[in-house]
């Protein structure tokens, strides 16, 4: 159920944001998808792409400063009020979202949300128990 | 141990006394003898005499590392050549090398002091020293065996290298004491790892290290992966080679300065003045016993604090903390005194961040303004900001606590900060002043 995010430190320097996709785009690498956090003075690129560990070997080899995480892939019904229904489970359950964003493709009738929790498991447990479908690794690499 | 009771732990009073009867009596002979003490004296308008109490040594002029160079090679001398039985010498990075003369007394000073180190350190009659402190031109070698031989123990002269016959006859002979340099002590522990040598299993239990910079991070590693006591000793070839200080096994904090043979004071690099006990500052030694070469107010640019709170080894000389960088480095922020080896102190054993810094001093509306860069550890990367934003505070309340100046870092890639020594590549000072 959980899926590879791929992370990197990124100086506020401009061009290093295009190093970084172009390194993937050179090795056939998909970016699925992709959200920059930013302070004043540096900031974490987060990625999911269709073949995490061969991204991560590859930014390392580069010396990029590179980590993985685990993080779930949540279809969210596309319909007003979707979102908060998951929201308010999980905090009814008291677990942290630390950051969230948009998967690029949709799946049908669904948003697909990816969501970094403060403790996954739980996560992974308190969802499905209330009927949320969590994209499988496969499912979203190979979309 | 203390080897020489007597005078390790003379009273402060005795002990200052003592200080001004040699004092005197050297500024005399230096007077008398150098031309280059003649004609330095003559141009300050100072003269023997003026020395009325301890104190007065302020008045008298400090001596450079290039003094000794300019009067290349004999020419500080304060004796005729054939009284001299031992010239070493350190090699200079560039040019001539800085020549320095032993009388037979002055070999005879030397080894007491080096008596004193090891006798402080634990090594007595009946330990077995391996000294590999490098043999030759260089002082390290022959100061640490004279000294060894002084207090009856028996001396290995293997020198430095050849890491395999050292971890052989380390184990054939039973090895209980080394000298060497830190680096090289963590060096030849991976060896003995190849090799497939246990140091901790030998009877080895006490390492004498210095010649180079450490911090007590190795110390630890050291004493850990050696299963020892690592003690810390200062010297320099001018003031008269290792044994300059030494630290006690008892206390393991801080370099008692033989007082009797040396007046160590420490100055604001700046201005010359001299600071009060505990703060930071230049060491500047004057060598009251030496014959051959005797030095007035030897500046070492070496940046330490002097304590001279009592020490529970029962020493009453002061102690000389390890030396916390150069005094070429130091840079003045907001009027305080800024050292970036201080800076690297803080980083060095901080997860998340590799201790590789560049310091940026700019000046914003008059007010000087402090800013270090410092490289991210890919190993302990987080994804989220506020981990990252944690660490930033973190090192900056660090640094606040260290140096007293508030400072902003920022944390930037690995690798993206040059790698070498020296403050040209450390500091970037935009400040036009
Ligand atoms: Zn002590």
């Amino acid at each position: 159920m959980k899926i590879t995010q791929i992370s990197v430190f990124i100086e506020n320097e401009s061009g290093r944001l295009h190093e970084v996709t172009g390194l993937l785009g050179d090795n056939n690498i998909n970016i699925r998808a992709l959200s920059l956090a930013d302070t004043s003075d540096f900031g974490i690129l987060r990625l999911i792409v269709n073949e995490p560990d061969k991204a991560y070997r590859l930014l390392r080899e580069n010396e990029f400063t590179v980590g993985r995480t685990e993080v779930l892939a949540v279809e969210v019904p596309d319909n007003p009020g979707g979102l908060a229904g998951v929201l308010g489970t999980l905090s009814k359950s008291s677990i942290n979202v630390e950051y969230m964003y948009a998967l690029v493709e949709r799946s049908t009738d669904c948003a697909v949300m990816i969501f970094r929790f403060d403790d996954t498991s739980r996560a992974v447990d308190v969802l499905t128990a209330s009927g949320y479908k969590l994209k499988k690794g496969e499912q979203i690499y190979e979309i | 141990m203390i080897w020489n009771e007597e005078f390790e732990t003379l009273p402060r009073e005795a002990l200052e006394a003592l200080q001004f009867r040699r004092l005197k009596s050297l500024l005399e002979t230096v007077y008398a003898r150098v031309p280059f003490y003649k004609a330095k004296f003559d141009e300050c308008g100072i003269r023997p005499e003026d020395l009325k109490t301890l104190s007065d040594l302020n008045k008298f002029p400090f001596t450079y590392k290039q003094d000794l160079r300019d009067n290349y090679p004999f020419g500080m001398f304060a004796v005729p050549q054939e009284q001299v039985v031992r010239i070493h010498a350190s090699s200079g990075t560039t040019g001539k090398p800085t020549v320095v003369g032993y009388t037979r007394r002055d070999i005879d000073t030397w080894s007491e002091l080096m008596a004193r180190t090891l006798s402080a350190a634990g090594i007595g009659k009946g330990d077995i020293l391996q000294n590999a402190y490098g043999y030759g031109l260089f002082t390290g070698g022959l100061g640490a065996h004279y000294g060894a031989e002084k207090i009856g123990a028996s001396v290995i002269p293997i020198s430095g290298g050849n890491s395999k016959r050292q971890l052989m006859l380390m184990k054939d002979f039973g090895t209980t004491a080394i000298s060497c340099t830190p680096s090289y002590a963590l060096s030849l522990f991976e060896v003995a790892e190849e090799e497939g040598y246990d140091i901790k299993s030998m009877p080895i239990k006490v390492g004498v290290f210095g010649a180079e910079p450490w911090t007590n991070e190795m110390r630890n590693e050291i004493e850990a992966k050696w299963g020892i006591d690592a003690v810390d000793i200062y010297g320099l070839s001018e003031i008269i080679g290792p044994g300059v200080g030494f630290e006690c096994v008892e206390a393991k904090n801080g370099m008692h300065v033989s007082e009797d043979h040396f007046i160590v004071e420490t100055i604001d690099p700046d201005t010359g003045e001299v600071l009060p006990f505990g703060e930071p500052g230049e060491l500047v030694f004057t060598t009251i016993t030496k014959e051959a070469i005797p030095l007035i107010r030897y500046r070492t640019r070496d940046i330490a604090v002097i304590n001279r709170q009592p020490c529970k080894c029962g020493r009453t000389f002061v102690r000389m903390s390890k030396v916390m960088g150069r005094s070429d480095d130091m840079l003045i922020i907001r009027g305080v005194n800024v050292f970036p080896s201080q800076i690297e102190a803080v980083l060095v054993d901080k997860k998340g961040v590799l201790p590789h810094y560049l310091l940026e001093v700019d000046r914003v509306e008059n007010l000087d303004t402090l800013e270090v860069k410092v490289e991210v550890e890919g190993s302990f990367f987080s994804d989220e900001i506020k981990e990252l934003q944690r660490l930033t505070r973190e090192i900056e309340k660090d640094i606040k606590d260290m140096i007293g100046v508030t400072c902003k870092v920022r944390l930037v890639e690995p690798k993206s900060i040059a790698r070498s020594e020296g403050k040209a590549q450390r500091v970037i000072d935009k400040r036009k002043l």
